[in-house]
């Protein structure tokens, strides 16, 4: 007799997810498995930070979100398996450690993955009241001429495309993009499914 | 290649109005869909490397001057994608409360003794077959401020990677014959024919003589779409 296997529930990561996934950064004795530091002091490719907030329905930044990244290396290649020594596109921040809730990522700019699609980095957001973790995708604010091009961001209603593109700014040397994220109201954020 | 999507006949919604955090935590807005492309194709994947000697052994890994209170238990099962292949490699993170109900975080404000040599905090690498296997301590029930009176049943949270960011997934895993499951919102928000497969059961089989009792918990991925012949 066939046997069906069919998914498995997904379920709320909850309020206390820090120590099973984000130990050394709430300053627990395990250790973890990504952060929110990509870069190494030999990573090539320019040095961006991602700094923004997540906000619920009430526009209150949450403080118990954990957000992760998957994001290709300066060349646009993806790594195909976790070593010590070389850059690891993915990244994992809670954003209950910064005194305003923010979440802040440290890593580079990552090259073009495919001639269609503009440079991005893949999100994945968790957290209490999240039944299900959501995908959105962050663009560049000073990649104009590829994000008209890209196939997912024309693929939006044109009047939210806008959420999932990152600001620019600098901030004396450092290069910041600034993203927030919106889970529901006027501003909400487009989450993507595959 | 091409994944299977998430399946709406097996996950909750996001707004679960029994659920009170989710009414403003959930989108509202449908999401859109996209075609799968390199980038969700790919995914971070680990090796041994990555897995400590103890991390599977949450008896063991949070130890400060003794054994954790409570009774020990194996937690096995196989990690399988929906065509019934076994995922391997695949990274498996747990957490859960002590056997007094008590989280080993700041935020647990939950009047339980706190154990000083149980963390709650796990990891471990499938095989080539798809399994996994930890030792811990059965966790404790928690109440919680959803509503009056409101109980979690006992349960250890689950995260797995899987081969690609499309098979992420963050579960919780709850226990045969628990009295409290019927009452929990959470678990209550599946839909009716999937809330079964978050129930472990328990398994004299796969139990360890004269150290622990065992349940099996499977868990079933995301899988690709069959491929059709090539010429
Ligand atoms: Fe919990």
């Amino acid at each position: 007799m066939p046997k069906s296997f069919k998914q498995t529930p997904s379920q709320t990561v909850g309020p206390f997810f820090a120590y099973g996934l984000t130990p050394r950064q709430y300053g627990y004795n395990f250790g973890e498995i990504a952060s929110s530091q990509l870069t190494k002091s030999d990573t090539k490719g320019e040095r961006i930070s991602i700094i923004g907030k997540l906000y619920d329905g009430t526009g209150t930044p949450m403080a118990n979100a954990v957000i992760e990244i998957w994001q290709a290396d300066s060349e646009g290649n993806y790594a195909p398996l976790y070593t010590k020594d070389k850059f690891f596109g993915y990244g994992r921040v809670g954003t209950g450690t910064d005194p305003e809730n923010r979440f802040v990522i440290e890593t580079i700019k990552p090259g073009r993955v495919d001639d269609q699609q503009a440079p991005h980095i893949a999100l994945i957001i968790m957290s209490r009241g999240i039944m299900q973790h959501v995908y959105t995708r962050l663009y560049f604010s000073d990649e104009a001429e590829a994000n008209a091009k890209d196939p997912v961001l024309n693929a939006l209603p044109a009047e939210r495309k806008t959420t999932l593109i990152a600001e620019r700014k600098q901030n004396e040397d450092r290069t910041e993009y600034h993203f927030d994220i919106y889970m529901q109201g006027e501003n909400e954020t487009v989450f993507l499914e595959f | 290649m091409k994944f299977k999507s998430r399946d709406r006949s097996s996950h909750p919604p996001y707004i679960l109005p029994p659920y009170k955090s989710s009414l403003t935590r959930g989108p509202k807005t449908e999401p859109i869909i996209v075609p799968q492309s390199l980038t969700e194709l790919t995914g971070p994947a680990y090796d041994e490397s990555i897995v400590g000697e103890l991390d599977h052994d949450l008896t063991r890994n949070g130890q400060t001057n003794g054994e954790p209170i409570g009774e020990r238990l194996i937690i096995t099962g196989r990690i399988l994608d929906e065509n019934g292949d076994a995922a391997a490699n695949t990274l498996v993170e747990i957490w859960q409360a002590n056997a007094a109900g008590r989280y080993v975080h700041t935020n647990d404000q939950h009047d339980a003794p706190l154990d000083p040599n149980f963390l709650g905090a796990g990891r471990a690498l499938t095989d080539d077959e798809g399994w996994y296997k930890f030792t811990t301590i059965r966790p404790g029930a928690y109440p919680w401020g959803n509503h009056y009176n409101a109980w979690r049943p006992t349960h250890i949270h689950f995260s797995l990677l899987g081969p690609n960011i499309m098979t992420r997934l963050i579960t919780q895993m709850y226990f045969e014959g628990d009295p409290l499951i019927p009452f929990d919102p959470i678990f209550a928000g599946s839909p009716a024919g999937a809330k079964d497969r978050l129930v472990a059961k328990f398994s004299l089989e796969l139990t360890e003589p004269g150290f622990a009792l065992a349940y099996r918990f499977d868990i079933v991925l995301r899988g690709p779409e069959a491929t059709p012949f090539e010429a």
